[in-house]
């Protein structure tokens, strides 16, 4: 055999492999790629699901309230009064979702305070902050009841 | 056949022009409500976080809370930190900034009164960038922006390699060393889907962070944003953020 087509064959050699790997990419490739990957983007939409399904730890106010409405009472019109329970009691899904579970944190009546109003140059300026000489070594529940410190000590 | 070649190009060229929106319009038909969780519609949604630096006291609550929240690793990684900047004589291109253990036990006072300098805190979180750089980057399609406009991570499916954690300007990614696998801040994606607000926001003592859903009109973001001077972190990189800092500082990075 001569003339132009005498490589015909090393030709069509390679050319069959070619295809053959071609078709088993796309076998791999419907395999492996899940089949609605792509449906709202380049991911798989099942991870959106995926992404919701953590146990909660904090409860969130709304569920403290449902059942301790006399403390939210008690709180209304103080400077406290917008601050969430868990933020000082401590994460309580558990204690929401069975009250016996879980106890709420009664934080230290001293320490506790002093993580938000010791005094510190990087606080807001009219933000209430207190010197080491403020409670004289007393605990501030002394004179301010947490719930509602400007009112004077709890009742 | 009766029609020109001219003809026929000009109508294929109009043809094809077609076949982008098109594909657009076919696919957002396709993906429909989005239904992530019971009662939860992504597409009705637009997640955002507003943070006012101007009430921030750096107690260090939120870091706390999200780590607990989250199942955030020991050490140093977090979701959310929060940050000191201390700005000599009121203008600096090197503020002097420092997070101790990220913030999670508060900020021992380290200067003092008068010394001529501004000192603030800023908290920080993943901007959930409308056109994340993070999520360009990814090889995978592991990590991606949700419907509702959170950027969220496939765990299954990412394979470690690091790529968005460089590219986040604003370092917001870590490799959780339990799993090798990237991690970072959901917007509290569990929470928010069945109506309660993010972690950092349910503790957060003066409401220093707040939740937002752009999408919802009666949202007071709308009015805060109207009224405020907010601004969002390295707005010339055109990440689409959607932290928005009111009282933000041009010092920090």
């Amino acid at each position: 055999m001569n003339g132009p087509l005498r490589h015909a064959r090393h030709l069509i050699r390679v050319a069959a492999l070619f295809v053959g790997l071609f078709v088993v990419f796309l076998f791999a490739k419907a395999a492996l790629v899940p089949k609605d990957f792509g449906l709202y983007g380049h991911y798989r939409p099942s991870a959106l699901a995926a992404n919701t399904t953590r146990e909660l730890s904090y409860a969130g106010r709304a569920a403290c309230v449902d059942c301790h409405s006399d403390v939210e009472e008690s709180r209304k019109g103080s400077k406290h009064a917008r601050i969430g329970c868990e933020a000082c009691h401590g994460p309580l899904a558990r204690h929401a979702a069975d009250p016996g579970a879980q106890a709420p944190v009664k934080p230290d009546p001293r320490a506790f305070c002093l993580g938000c109003h010791a005094q510190n140059v990087a606080r807001p300026a009219t933000f209430k902050q207190v010197d080491a000489e403020h409670a004289q070594g007393e605990p501030c529940s002394t004179c301010h009841g947490p719930h509602a410190p400007e009112k004077g000590p709890k009742p | 056949m009766s029609e020109s070649r001219r003809d026929f190009l000009a109508s294929a060229g109009k043809l094809l022009l077609l076949t982008g929106p098109a594909a657009l319009a076919f696919d957002f038909v396709v993906s429909g409500r989005a239904q992530v969780a019971p009662g939860y519609s992504a597409r009705e949604h637009w997640w955002g976080m507003l943070i006012d630096i101007e009430v921030c006291i750096g107690c260090g609550k939120c870091v706390k809370a999200c780590k607990e929240e989250n199942g955030v690793p020991e050490g140093p990684y977090f979701r959310t930190w929060v940050e000191r900047y201390h700005v000599a004589g009121g203008v600096s291109e090197h503020p002097d900034v420092d997070s101790p253990n990220g913030g999670l036990d508060g900020f021992r006072e380290r200067y003092r009164a008068g010394d001529g300098a501004k000192s603030f805190f800023v908290p920080k979180l993943c901007n959930h960038c409308a056109t994340s750089p993070c999520v360009q980057v990814c090889p995978v399609g592991a990590t991606f922006e949700s419907p509702d406009g959170v950027v969220l991570v496939d765990k299954d499916y990412c394979l470690g390699c690091r790529y968005c954690v460089q590219a986040c300007p604003y370092g917001c990614r870590f490799i959780d060393p339990r799993t090798n696998t990237v991690d970072k801040c959901s917007l509290c994606y569990h929470r928010i889907t069945k109506g309660l607000t993010t972690a950092c926001c349910e503790v957060c003592p003066t409401g220093a962070r707040q939740l937002v859903d752009l999408k919802d009109p009666k949202d007071p973001v709308h009015e805060f944003l109207r009224t405020h001077k907010v601004q969002v972190l390295k707005p010339q990189l055109a990440t689409g953020s959607k932290a928005y800092y009111n009282g933000l500082d041009g010092s920090v990075r």
